[in-house]
This record gives structure tokens, C-alpha cells and sequence, in this order.
């Protein structure tokens, strides 16, 4: 089990209302904003569950809206991020999806449309702050972003994975958690990778060096 | 060095002949290998927010985002300046300043969630009117706020702090019951009378319900806020003046855990039971949603 930081419990230091309608709400979108490269032109929200019915009165939308901003949950603009938005000329829009039962109650979908490319992203927010990232464009994921992440896009070929660690242990980082989630078989893969140090840029660099990874991303809030 | 209940905290407290603050400091140190500068920092960052806070609802003009509350720590503090307040100061000021902290955090405001957010106003509450009464300095505060997550530590460790989960007893009484052993220990308290006052605390409101109008963290969050501040003071007076709790703090956890378990979905933050389902509180709701 984890240890519980007494700023666990004295904290977060966050603007209101709700840890989970709000924080936890900015963290999700804050995860797509840090995955995404490139300016944002527009973007859309599903919401799903006690997210859709109370969004309004919890400042989810003007949370959601900050976070793909790159604001963080403490972040002072939070509750104006709307003018924000349009003094940026960032287009978004809001709307309510179709409740399944399996679904978390707080479950938001973003969909992100840069210049010239797009991206889908999933999550939860599971209550206290904590989020949990459920799908990324399409393909099934599960990380929490608690962790310094990196997010490899690759083709699903032998030997990607043996790169990724090889380069981790040669800079002497240790993974906590490794999960890999693809489409099908020799298509698309991703490979999450939950780190207990922070890392550099570079080596996401390094990382890249292989044919069959495609992208990486670096997420630490 | 580690607990796992109140009873270890305590054990803990008299063998290395420390207080309640003390040993969660240290236990910070060890576990995310900080300094005690760096430790001590990060807490009193937290405290100036808290202290912001209630500023900003006595200065400033509020409305919550649902509009159901904004406004109501000034008018208290009106009536204390005009000498018409009933409760004493200091408590008229701690409930004045809880309900503000709530406000604060309702209209998208910067809080500190302590331990959640629907309860933030009572610790800041507490400890800014104790602070004013008393004249302890800023240092005095901010160690007193790892006495109080002492105690949320361990209602975290054994049951929850989570209306949702617990009702409003685990999340506005968890608060109450972490800014009770603050007020004790300041005031000279022995590390068993803060686990006293934190259990008579909890014992006050066992029971209550978690019932928010339209879902959101207002109404009778706000209120519910203020009597918890009031719980605090009157648990830590209880316990200054020598009056035991007749039941350990543990067994008080257990209990308001299993009291909590057993209500049904209705009246843990679901916003259908309580006042939350009364005719007011329903055309309240759509309202706020339509």
C-alpha cells in the first residue's frame, strides 16, 4: 500500500468545489493536454454519469476547460477559464453522452482537434483528485498520471519493449508499473510506464532511436 | 517508526516522550526523505491559504457557483461588531470564519481540501479564531496542523474521510475531530487529550448524513461546516478541563465507520435522501440544473 503523505490529508491545495468534480476533472484534461503536441484549435467534452447531471454547478466545465489549457489544479484563472478560451481562440463545446451502466459515475471523454492532428482521451475521476486514464485514442489504457509516466506509441513487434527497458536501466531509472495495451496483434501498441524518478526530455529521444516506436510521451503533473 | 491506529500514535508519543505534531513531522521526514525545513514549509504554505481564505469571504463579495450560498461570514461578523453575537467570540468567529472557508471553496476559490473539500472550512476555522484569541504565532499554527492530520491519518488508515462513503459524520467530523486535538495540543494538552477530544468529536455527530442540495458542496455543506467548528471547541474544552472520552478514540473510528457503511445509498452524497429530497431542496435543484 502506499504511505499516506500527511498533505494526503492537509491538502490538496486546490480551487473548489469538489476534489473529484473539480481537480479531479482538470487533472484528466490536464494528462490530454501534456500527451497532446501541438496547439489546440478545438475541443470537445462528453460528459458521462454525475459528471453530466452536475457539471454546471461544480465548475466542471470551467475546470475541464483549464486543465486543457495547462492549468493546474491550483491555478487562480481556473474559474474564468471560459474568457480565457476565447481571448485564445480555442473553440469547445460541452455534452452530455450516454450513461452505460459500466461506467465510472465521473467519466469525461475529450476529443482534441489541432492543426493538423487529433486525439481521443478517456478518464476518470475516481474520487479525492485522483484520475484514472481509461482509453487513449481508441486503444484501452489504465495509468493515473500520479507517477512520472511515459507513454510509448510503437509498432507491436518482438524486441520494443527489451529497447525501452534496456534504456530505463542504462539511465537508471526504475519502473514501479508496466503495462502494454494494443489494438491487434503486429498493429498499434502503447506501452505505459509508471517511473519512480523524474525524467528528461532526452530520453524520450533515446527511447525514439528504435523503428518500431512511433512516438513517446513524457506526463508529470 | 510507524502506526497504524490511535493507540500506536499514542504509544508512540509517550516512549519517544514527544507530541502528537512532533511524531508526524518526523514520520513525513522519514517516509518522503524531506528535511524539517522542507516539511514545516510546505505546512505553513498550506496554513496561509487556509488564513486567505477566511480574508477573502470577509472582504470580498461571493456567490457560489450553484447560488445557494456567498455572503453569510459577513453578516455573522456584522452582528460580532455589533456586539450582538450569542456564542462567545471565539466561537462566533470560528463558525463565522468556517462558513466563509466554504464559500471560498464553492465559488471556485483557492482552499486547501483538509481533510476534503466539503469540509474545508473547519480547520481553518478553528485554528484562525484560536490564533486570534490566544496570539500564538504562525510556527504555533502551522505545527498544529500536523496534529490535526495525525488524527485524519488515522480515520484514513481505518474508516474514511469521504461523505460518500461514510456520510457527513466521517467527512465534516473527521475535520472536526483533527482541528479538536489542534486546539488541545496548542492549548497544552497531553497527546490523550487530543485523542479524547478528536473522539468526542466524531461520538457528537455520529450518525450524520451526507444530503448536498442539487449534489453540490453548499447547502447544508456550509452550515454543517460551522457546527463543526463549534464540535471542535467545545470537544477540546471538554478534554482541557479533564473530561475523559468514556470511549477510545479507535473504537469511535470503528463505529463511525460501520454506522457509516450501514446507511444506505440515499444519504451518502447521492443528493436523494435528506434535505437534499425534500420539496425544497428537489425544485432547488432543477433550478440550479435547468
Amino acid at each position: 500500500m502506499k504511505k499516506i503523505s500527511v498533505f494526503d490529508i492537509i491538502g490538496p491545495i486546490m480551487i473548489g468545489p469538489s476534489s473529484s468534480h473539480t481537480a479531479g476533472a482538470l487533472r484528466i484534461s490536464l494528462i490530454a493536454y501534456k500527451i497532446f503536441k501541438g496547439t489546440i484549435k478545438e475541443v470537445k467534452f462528453t460528459l458521462y454519469g454525475s459528471f453530466a447531471k452536475t457539471y454546471k454547478g461544480h465548475g466542471t466545465d470551467r475546470a475541464l476547460l483549464g486543465g486543457i489549457m495547462g492549468f493546474d489544479t491550483d491555478d487562480d484563472r481556473i474559474r474564468n477559464s471560459f474568457e480565457i478560451a476565447d481571448n485564445n481562440n480555442l473553440k469547445y463545446s460541452f455534452v452530455e453522452g450516454e450513461t452505460t451502466p459500466e461506467m465510472h459515475p465521473n467519466t469525461v471523454r475529450i476529443d482534441i482537434l489541432g492543426e493538423d492532428s487529433s486525439m481521443s482521451l478517456v478518464g476518470e475521476s475516481i474520487g479525492g483528485g485522483s484520475v484514472l486514464v481509461r482509453q487513449i485514442n481508441g486503444i484501452d489504457v489504465k495509468f493515473t498520471g500520479e507517477y512520472t509516466t511515459i507513454m510509448v506509441q510503437q509498432i507491436d513487434k518482438p524486441g520494443v519493449v527489451a529497447h525501452i527497458t534496456k534504456v530505463l536501466s542504462e539511465n537508471n531509472i526504475n519502473i514501479a508499473f508496466m503495462s502494454l495495451f494494443r489494438e491487434s496483434l503486429g498493429e498499434k501498441a502503447f506501452t505505459m510506464l509508471e517511473l519512480d524518478e523524474k525524467v528528461s526530455e532526452d530520453i524520450l529521444l533515446k527511447l525514439k532511436e528504435h523503428e518500431y516506436i512511433i512516438d513517446t510521451f513524457l506526463i508529470s503533473i | 517508526m510507524k502506526f497504524n491506529n490511535g493507540k500506536e500514535l499514542l504509544d508512540l508519543c509517550s516512549k519517544k516522550n514527544l507530541m502528537i505534531s512532533d511524531i508526524m513531522i518526523k514520520l513525513e521526514m522519514n517516509n518522503y526523505n524531506k528535511t524539517e525545513d522542507e516539511v514545516f514549509a510546505q505546512m505553513h504554505k498550506s496554513f496561509i491559504i487556509m488564513k486567505n481564505a477566511v480574508h477573502k469571504s470577509l472582504t470580498e463579495d461571493i456567490k457560489s457557483m450553484g447560488g445557494l450560498i456567498g455572503g453569510e461570514a459577513k453578516k455573522l461578523i456584522k452582528q460580532i461588531e455589533n456586539n450582538k453575537n450569542i456564542s462567545g467570540l471565539t466561537t462566533s468567529k470560528a463558525m463565522a470564519y468556517a462558513m466563509g472557508v466554504l464559500e471560498v471553496n464553492a465559488s471556485m476559490g483557492l482552499i486547501v481540501a483538509a481533510p476534503t473539500a466539503g469540509s474545508c472550512g473547519i480547520i481553518p476555522g478553528v485554528l484562525t479564531a484560536i490564533q486570534e484569541a490566544h496570539g500564538f504565532t504562525d510556527e504555533q499554527m502551522t505545527k498544529a496542523l500536523f496534529t490535526a492530520a495525525g488524527i485524519g491519518m488515522v480515520v484514513t488508515m481505518n474508516a474514511t474521510v469521504a461523505g460518500a462513503e461514510g456520510g457527513c459524520q466521517a467527512e465534516t467530523g473527521s475535520a472536526a475531530a483533527m482541528a479538536s486535538a489542534a486546539v488541545c495540543e496548542l492549548m497544552g494538552g497531553t497527546p490523550k487529550q487530543c485523542l479524547d477530544a478528536a473522539a468526542i468529536c466524531i461520538k457528537n455527530i455520529m450518525g450524520l448524513i451526507c444530503d448536498p442540495i442539487a449534489g453540490l458542496v453548499e447547502a447544508p455543506c456550509q452550515k454543517r461546516n460551522a457546527i463543526g467548528a463549534t464540535n471542535s471547541l467545545i470537544s477540546a474544552e471538554m478534554t482541557l478541563a479533564g473530561i475523559d472520552s468514556i470511549i477510545p478514540f479507535d473504537e469511535v473510528v470503528e463505529s463511525m465507520y460501520k454506522v457509516g457503511r450501514s446507511m444506505p445509498v440515499e444519504l451518502r452524497e447521492t443528493a436523494l435522501g435528506g434535505v437534499a429530497a425534500t420539496a425544497t431542496g428537489c425544485t432547488l435543484c432543477s433550478k440550479i440544473f435547468n
